[in-house]
C-alpha cells in the first residue's frame, strides 16, 4: 500500500473518531437529557428551570451550535496535520 | 402616523429591497443559477440557510404551538436544529466536495443509476411541493391580517413577488434576497419578545427571562406556570403528555428529515469550500438558534399572559386587544353558564373552528358563534397563532413595532417558498430535461428552461395557495418522515459505506419510502379514527414513524448490498475522493 493511501486511510479513521465522539455528546445531551431522563433532571432546578426542562428547550440547542464549531475548528486542523486542506 | 400606514411603508421598502436585490443579482449561466456559481461567503449562506429553513410556521405558529403544548414542543425545537448537526458532520461537507448541482445528481452518480437518479427527483419534487403549499397559504394569511387584502389576492401579490427574483436571479437571487429577510425576520421578531420579557420577568434576555422570576414578585414564571395550568386542569407545563417513546422517535424522524430535505442541504453546495460549507452549516444554526431558543420564551410569557388576563374576567373588562384579535376570528367565547365571565379551562370550548353569526352580539356584547358548544367547562378558543401575532400589542409597542412583525412574517414564508420553488425547478431542468430527455441541449436552452420550470411551480403553488387542500397541515409530517427514510440514509451510506451498491441503495429507498408513505397514508386519510396510541406500531406516531423508514432503510440497503455485487473500480475512487477535502473546485454540470 502506498503511502499516501495510507495517510489517506489514517485521516479518515481520526475524522470518524472526532464524529462518533461528537455524536455521542450530540445524542446524550438531546435524547439523553431532554427526553430518555427528562423526568429525573426535572428533580434538579437552575433558577427557575427544571434542569430536564431546560435541555429540552434550550441546553440542546446551544449545545449543537458548539458542536458545530467545535467540529470546523478541529477539522481544519485534522485537514493540515495531513496536507489534504484546500489552499 | 397610523399603524396601518406603517405596515404599508414597511411591507412596501422590504419589497422594494428584494426586487432591488433580485435586480442586480440575475444569473447569467446555469452554474450561477443552481448554486449562485459557488461564490457564498459562509456567512451569508448561513443566514441564506437560516431565512430558507425558517418559514412562516417557525416564526408565527411554533412559539403558539409550544405555548399549549409545554414541554413536548421540544421536539420540534431540537427536532429542527439537531438535523444541522448531522448536516454538518455527516452530509454537507462530503456533498460539496462531490461539487455538483443537485442531491439527485449525487444519488444518480454515486450509485451509477439513472434509475436512482429518477426514483431521488420524484421524491424531491413530490417533498418540496408539499412543503411549498402551506408557504403559500402562509404568505395570503399574512397579507390579508396586516393589509387588509383578500388571502387570495395576497397569494397573488406573494407570487408575483417570488417570481420576480426566483425566475430572474436563481439560487444567486434566492441567497442575497434571503440574507436581506433574514435580518428583517430576524429583527421582528425579537424586538417584541425583548420587550415582552421586560415587560413580565424585568429581564431583557428572552432565554434567561424565561427561567426567571415575575416582576415585582419572587415567584418563578415557570412555577406560576405550572401552578395556573393545573388550577384550570390543563397539564403541567413543564411536564410532558406525549409517551417517551413517541418524543424519541418525533424528535429524530425531524432531525435525520432537516438533514435529507434537498432545499437545506442544496444550500451548501453554494460556498466556495468544503471548510466553508462546515462552517456555514455552524453560522446557519448560529442564526436558526437566536429564533428557536427565543421561541420557547415567547411562549411561556405568552401563556402566562393570556391565563392571567382572561381567567374569570369579566368579558366587558378585558383589554382591547382581545377584541381586536376576536374581530379576526381568531379569539371566539361562548359564554355556557351566562355568567359574563370566561372561564377558561383544558378541553375544546366547541367543535371545530369558530363560525360567527354575523354581526350579531351576545348579552356582554361578545361575537356570538354558532358552533355547537360541548359539554366542558370550557368557553374559549384560542387559535394558537395569536400566541406571537398578539405580542406588540399585548406589550402596549408601538405601531411600527407590528408593522415590523407583518414585514417579518412575509420575509419568512417568501424566502422559504423561493428556496423550495428552485429545488423543484432544478429538479425538473436539471435531472429530468438534461440528464434524461434532452441530454444535447445547450446551457442557455437549460436555463431557459429552468426558468420556465420555476414559473411553472410558481402557478402550481399559487394554486395550492388558493385552494389549499384540506390536509396541508397533516402532509408536513410526510416532507419529513419521507426525507428520513429515503434520503438521508442514501446520502449517508453513499459517503461512509464504500461498499454500498446501486441494488441496495435502491431497494433500501424504495422500502424506507413506501413502509413511510403507507403508516402515514393508513392513518392520516384512510381510517383516521384509528389512529391512537393503541394502534400505533410500538406507540409511534405517523409524524416519528420516518425514524423506523430510515432503519428499515438501512437494515435492507445493507443486506441487499450483501448478496450483490460490489460497486465498480471507479465509484470506490470516488467516494474515497469526496472524503478528502483538497481539490474541491466550483460546482461543474455533467456530461
Amino acid at each position: 500500500m502506498s503511502n499516501k493511501k495510507q495517510a489517506a486511510q489514517a485521516y479518515w479513521k481520526e475524522n470518524l473518531k472526532l464524529l462518533l465522539t461528537l455524536l455521542v455528546v450530540w445524542f446524550a445531551v438531546s435524547y439523553g437529557c431532554g427526553i430518555l431522563f427528562v423526568d429525573a433532571l426535572d428533580a434538579i432546578k437552575i433558577g427557575g428551570f427544571p434542569l430536564g426542562f431546560w435541555f429540552a428547550q434550550q441546553g440542546s440547542i446551544y449545545t449543537f451550535v458548539i458542536l458545530i464549531f467545535v467540529y470546523t475548528a478541529r477539522m481544519n486542523t485534522l485537514d493540515r496535520k495531513y496536507d489534504v486542506h484546500e489552499e | 402616523m397610523d399603524t396601518q400606514t406603517l405596515i404599508y411603508i414597511f411591507v412596501g421598502l422590504t419589497f422594494a429591497l428584494y426586487i432591488g436585490i433580485a435586480i442586480w443579482s440575475r444569473a447569467g449561466s446555469t452554474s450561477e443559477y443552481y448554486v449562485a456559481g459557488g461564490g457564498v461567503h459562509p456567512i451569508a449562506n448561513g443566514m441564506a440557510t437560516g431565512a430558507d429553513w425558517m418559514s412562516a410556521a417557525s416564526f408565527i405558529s411554533m412559539a403558539g404551538i409550544i405555548s399549549f403544548i409545554g414541554r413536548d414542543g421540544a421536539v420540534y425545537l431540537m427536532g429542527w436544529t439537531g438535523g444541522y448537526v448531522l448536516l454538518a458532520m455527516c452530509l454537507a461537507p462530503y456533498l460539496r466536495k462531490f461539487g455538483k448541482f443537485t442531491v439527485p445528481e449525487f444519488i444518480g452518480e454515486r450509485y451509477y443509476s439513472q434509475a436512482a437518479r429518477v426514483v431521488a427527483v420524484v421524491c424531491v419534487i413530490f417533498i418540496s411541493f408539499t412543503y411549498v403549499a402551506g408557504q403559500m397559504r402562509g404568505v395570503g394569511i399574512v397579507f390579508s391580517r396586516y393589509l387588509e387584502v383578500d388571502i387570495n389576492a395576497g397569494v397573488l401579490i406573494g407570487m408575483a413577488i417570488v417570481f420576480f427574483y426566483a425566475v430572474l436571479g436563481g439560487m444567486k437571487g434566492i441567497t442575497y434576497t434571503q440574507v436581506a429577510q433574514y435580518c428583517v425576520m430576524i429583527f421582528a421578531y425579537m424586538i417584541p419578545a425583548i420587550y415582552i420579557s421586560m415587560l413580565i420577568t424585568g429581564n431583557p434576555i428572552p432565554q434567561l427571562g424565561f427561567g426567571g422570576t415575575l416582576s415585582g414578585s419572587d415567584t418563578y414564571l415557570l412555577d406560576k406556570l405550572n401552578g395556573l395550568s393545573q388550577e384550570l386542569g390543563f397539564s403541567q407545563y413543564t411536564g410532558g403528555s406525549k409517551s417517551t417513546v413517541d418524543m424519541f422517535f418525533i424528535t429524530m424522524a425531524l432531525m435525520v428529515g432537516t438533514a435529507g430535505l434537498p432545499h437545506v442541504i442544496v444550500r451548501f453546495f453554494t460556498v466556495p469550500k468544503v471548510s466553508d460549507a462546515r462552517k456555514s452549516a455552524g453560522y446557519a444554526l448560529l442564526f436558526i438558534a437566536i429564533l428557536y431558543t427565543t421561541a420557547p420564551a415567547v411562549a411561556s410569557f405568552a401563556r402566562v399572559n393570556l391565563l392571567e388576563t382572561v381567567s374569570e374576567a369579566e368579558y366587558q373588562e378585558l383589554p382591547d386587544w382581545f377584541e381586536s384579535w376576536e374581530n379576526a376570528g381568531l379569539l371566539a367565547w361562548k359564554d355556557k353558564n351566562a355568567d359574563g365571565k370566561i372561564q377558561y379551562q383544558a378541553g375544546k370550548p366547541f367543535e371545530g373552528k369558530p363560525a360567527f353569526d354575523s354581526e350579531a352580539r351576545g348579552a356582554s356584547e361578545e361575537r356570538l358563534v354558532t358552533n355547537q358548544a360541548t359539554d366542558n367547562g370550557n368557553e374559549l378558543y384560542v387559535d394558537r397563532d395569536i400566541m406571537v401575532l398578539a405580542n406588540p400589542e399585548i406589550a402596549q409597542l408601538p405601531g411600527w413595532v407590528v408593522a415590523l412583525m407583518a414585514a417579518g412574517g412575509l420575509a419568512a414564508a417568501l424566502s422559504t417558498a423561493a428556496g423550495l420553488l428552485l429545488v423543484i425547478s432544478t429538479s425538473i431542468s436539471h435531472d429530468l430535461l438534461k440528464s434524461n430527455i434532452m441530454p444535447n441541449i445547450d446551457e442557455k436552452k437549460e436555463l431557459l428552461a429552468a426558468r420556465l420550470a420555476a414559473a411553472a411551480a410558481i402557478c402550481v403553488a399559487g394554486y395550492f395557495g388558493i385552494n389549499p387542500p384540506g390536509f396541508v397541515a397533516q402532509v408536513v409530517a410526510f416532507a419529513f418522515g419521507l426525507a428520513a427514510s429515503s434520503f438521508f440514509p442514501a446520502i449517508l451510506m453513499g459517503i461512509f459505506y464504500k461498499k454500498m451498491n446501486k441494488e441496495g441503495a435502491i431497494a433500501g429507498m424504495v422500502s424506507g419510502l413506501v413502509f413511510t408513505f403507507a403508516y402515514i397514508i393508513y392513518f392520516k386519510f384512510v381510517n383516521p379514527a384509528a389512529n391512537t396510541a393503541d394502534n400505533w406500531f410500538f406507540g409511534i406516531s405517523p409524524e416519528g414513524i420516518g425514524t423506523l423508514g430510515m432503519l428499515l432503510n438501512f437494515v435492507v440497503a445493507i443486506a441487499v448490498s450483501k448478496v450483490t455485487a460490489p460497486p465498480p473500480e471507479h465509484i470506490q475512487h470516488l467516494v474515497e475522493d469526496i472524503r478528502v477535502p483538497r481539490g474541491a473546485g466550483a460546482p461543474v454540470a455533467d456530461h
